[in-house]
C-alpha cells in the first residue's frame, strides 16, 4: 500500500516536473542566450563564455532605452486614466441601483472581447484626421479598451466586499460622501486596487496590436519594437534576446507582487481565488 | 386641485434629482472615455457598405457588395476554417492540460508544488508576442535548442512554422505555453474553495477516484471551469499576435485566421471597406459563443451553488430596495 502510494507521489511530481520544464525553460534558454556572442550563438549549446556584448549593443547602440521609456509612458498613463475614472464607476455599480446599471457594466466588460481588429482598423482612420495617430495621448486612449473594464469589474467586487454598514456610520458621525470615499473606502480597497492597477499595467505593457496599428514611428512600445529583430536580414538572436528579455521582465516581477490578487484580476472579479 | 402641498409630497416619494442623477455622474467619465470606441463599430458597419480604401478615400455607397464578395471568396471559408480550428485545438489542449496540472498541483502540498504555483504564472505575464520571440529562439533550427534535441532522437529538418503541415501545430503550441497557466490558476482557485465534507463521505463510502472525481469534483468546479473556458475561447478566436509574429498568416495561407486576413487585406493593401466584413463576422461569431457559454456559467452556478449568482453579495450589503433590482 505504502510502496503504491509512493510511487503515486512520483509520477504526480513527475509530470508535474514535465509541465515545468515546457513552462520555464524557454525562459531560462532566452536568458542563457542574451550572455551568447553571435559567434558562438551556432556553435555552442550550453557551454560558452558568458559575455555583455548583446547588452551593450541593445540599450547603448539602438533606441531600446527610448522603446522602454514608451512604453512605461503609454501603460502608465492608461493605468492613471482608468484609475481616476473607473474607481469612482466601480463604487457606483456596486453600491447605487439606478435604470440599465446592468447594462452599462456589461457594456463596459464587453470591450473587453471586442476582437481588437475591429477596434482598430476604423480608429487608424479616425486617429489620422483628429491627429492622434502615433502619439502617447491616442495610445492612452485605446489602451483605456484593455483598462477600463478591468479596473471597474474587478474594484466593483472589492468595494462591495465591504459592508456598507460602515459607510452608514460614518455618515452618522456627519462624514460628507467624499471624505467617506477617501478616507474609509479606499485605504479598504487599496491592496485589491493596486493589483488591479499592477494587471492592468502589465495588460497595457504586453498589448500589441494597438500599438502596431496605431503607433510606430514617434511613439514605439517595446513589444512593436521587438518583433523588427524577426525582420533583420542578419538576424542577431542574443540581441533579439535581450530585448526580449527586458519586456518580459517588468510583467513577471509585477506578477510576483500581485500573486494574492492575481486569479481574481484575471477573471475580473468572477472568480475570487 | 393640485396644491403646492401635494407636490412637496411627492418630492417626498422619489429622491431630490441630485441623488437620482449622482450614479449617471460618477459613471460618466469611464463611460466617455471608453464610448469613443464604440464610434469606430458604427463606423465599421457602415464603410462595409462602401467603397472606400486608404489610397481612394472616398465612401461610395455600394451596398451589400463587399459582404458579397467575402461570402464568394475562397479566401473567407479558409479564413473561418483556420480560426475556428486554431481556436478549438488552442482552448481545448489548454483547458484539459490546465484542468489536469491544476489537480496535481491541488492534490500536492511539498515545496515543489508551492514554488511552482509562482512560477507557472510567469509564460502568462510576458507579451504573447514576446513569447512568440522566445518560442522563435527554441525553434530556430542554428540557435535553437529543440532541434539538436530532436537531432538526438534522429529527426531531421523539423520545420514548425514554415511548413503547412506542423504551422498550426506551432502556433497552437505557443498559445498554450503562454495562456494554459490562466486555465491552471483559475482552475487551482476553485479547487481550494472547494467544501471539504463532501469528499469525505465519498471517501467513506469507498468510490473510486475516478468516479469521485466526474460525480463530484469536476460538477463543483464547473462555474470555474466555464469562466476560463470563456475567457480563453473568446481569445482563442481573435488570436492575432502570436500568428502574426510567427508567420503572418503563412505560408501560404495556412494560419490566415480572420483576424490576420483583415489585418492583411485592410493595413497591409489598404482595402479598408473590404476588410471590414471579415472583422465584423469574427465579432458575430465571438457574440455567439460568449453568450452560450454565459448561459452554461449561470446554470452551472445555479447547480453548484444552489442560488443564482447573477447578483452576488450586492443584495446583502447594497442599498438595494427590494423590488427594484435591475
Amino acid at each position: 500500500m505504502t510502496a503504491q502510494r509512493r510511487l503515486y507521489a512520483l509520477l504526480k511530481n513527475g509530470a508535474l516536473a514535465l509541465y515545468a520544464v515546457f513552462a520555464l525553460f524557454p525562459l531560462l534558454w532566452m536568458v542563457i542566450l542574451t550572455f551568447k556572442s553571435d559567434a558562438e550563438m551556432l556553435t555552442t549549446t550550453f557551454v560558452f563564455t558568458p559575455t555583455l556584448v548583446n547588452y551593450e549593443e541593445v540599450f547603448l547602440k539602438t533606441n531600446y532605452m527610448r522603446y522602454i521609456l514608451d512604453s512605461v509612458i503609454v501603460s502608465g498613463g492608461a493605468v492613471l486614466v482608468s484609475v481616476l475614472a473607473g474607481v469612482p464607476a466601480a463604487y457606483a455599480f456596486a453600491r447605487y441601483n439606478f435604470k440599465k446599471k446592468e447594462g452599462i457594466a456589461f457594456q463596459i466588460l464587453s470591450f473587453k472581447f471586442a476582437p481588437e481588429i475591429l477596434v482598430v482598423l476604423p480608429l487608424y482612420m479616425i486617429y489620422q484626421k483628429l491627429g492622434l495617430y502615433d502619439t502617447y495621448l491616442g495610445l492612452i486612449w485605446v489602451y483605456q479598451l484593455i483598462s477600463m473594464p478591468l479596473i471597474i469589474w474587478v474594484v466593483r467586487g472589492y468595494f462591495e466586499d465591504i459592508s456598507v454598514e460602515i459607510e452608514h456610520a460614518a455618515q452618522v458621525d456627519g462624514y460628507s460622501w467624499w471624505q467617506i470615499f477617501l478616507k474609509i473606502l479606499l485605504p479598504l480597497i487599496k491592496p485589491g486596487l493596486v493589483a488591479a492597477a499592477l494587471l492592468c499595467f502589465i495588460f497595457s505593457w504586453n498589448s500589441f496590436t494597438f500599438p502596431l496599428l496605431l503607433a510606430g514611428i514617434q511613439v514605439e512600445p517595446i513589444t512593436v519594437a521587438a518583433t523588427k529583430y524577426l525582420a533583420q536580414s542578419v538576424v542577431h538572436y542574443g540581441q533579439m534576446a535581450v530585448a526580449a528579455t527586458f519586456s518580459a521582465l517588468p510583467a513577471i516581477i509585477f506578477a510576483i507582487i500581485i500573486q494574492k490578487h492575481l486569479v481574481r484580476g484575471l477573471s475580473f472579479g468572477a472568480v475570487k481565488g | 386641485m393640485a396644491t403646492p402641498k401635494i407636490q412637496g409630497a411627492a418630492d417626498l416619494n422619489t429622491p431630490p434629482l441630485k441623488t437620482r442623477v449622482r450614479p449617471y455622474l460618477i459613471v460618466a467619465p469611464a463611460l466617455l472615455i471608453t464610448i469613443g470606441i464604440l464610434i469606430p463599430f458604427a463606423m465599421a458597419i457602415y464603410f462595409s457598405l462602401t467603397s472606400y480604401t486608404f489610397r481612394q478615400p472616398v465612401a461610395n455607397f455600394v451596398g451589400l457588395r463587399n459582404w458579397i464578395r467575402m461570402f464568394q471568396d475562397s479566401q473567407f471559408w479558409n479564413a473561418v476554417w483556420v480560426t475556428l480550428r486554431y481556436a478549438f485545438w488552442s482552448t481545448l489542449v489548454e483547458m484539459v492540460l490546465g484542468l489536469g496540472i491544476a489537480m496535481l498541483l491541488g492534490s500536492l502540498n511539498n515545496r515543489f508544488s508551492r514554488i511552482l504555483r509562482v512560477a507557472l504564472i510567469f509564460p502568462l505575464m510576458v507579451a504573447p508576442v514576446i513569447g512568440t520571440i522566445i518560442w522563435q529562439l527554441m525553434l530556430q533550427s542554428s540557435v535553437g535548442i529543440i532541434d539538436k534535441f530532436f537531432n538526438l532522437l534522429g529527426v531531421y529538418g523539423m520545420q514548425w512554422g514554415a511548413s503547412q503541415k506542423t504551422a498550426m501545430m506551432t502556433v497552437v503550441m505557443i498559445d498554450v505555453w503562454v495562456n494554459c497557466p490562466f486555465v491552471i490558476i483559475l482552475i487551482l482557485a476553485g479547487i481550494q474553495s472547494l467544501p471539504k465534507s463532501p469528499f469525505e463521505s465519498a471517501k467513506i463510502d469507498g468510490g473510486s477516484a475516478w468516479f469521485n472525481f466526474k460525480t463530484l469534483t469536476l460538477p463543483m468546479l464547473k462555474p470555474c471551469i466555464l469562466i476560463a473556458l470563456l475567457f480563453r475561447l473568446m481569445a482563442a478566436l481573435q488570436e492575432f499576435s502570436i500568428i502574426f509574429a510567427l508567420t503572418k498568416g503563412g505560408p501560404g495561407d495556412t494560419l490566415m485566421s480572420l483576424s490576420v486576413t483583415a489585418y492583411t487585406r485592410g493595413y497591409m493593401y489598404q482595402k479598408f471597406s473590404s476588410a471590414l466584413p471579415f472583422i465584423l463576422i469574427l465579432w458575430l461569431i465571438v457574440n455567439i459563443a460568449a453568450s452560450q457559454i454565459v448561459k452554461a456559467w449561470r446554470k452551472a452556478q445555479y447547480q453548484a451553488t444552489g442560488k443564482d449568482l447573477e447578483e452576488p453579495a450586492r443584495k446583502k450589503h447594497g442599498r438595494v430596495r427590494k423590488g427594484e433590482s435591475a
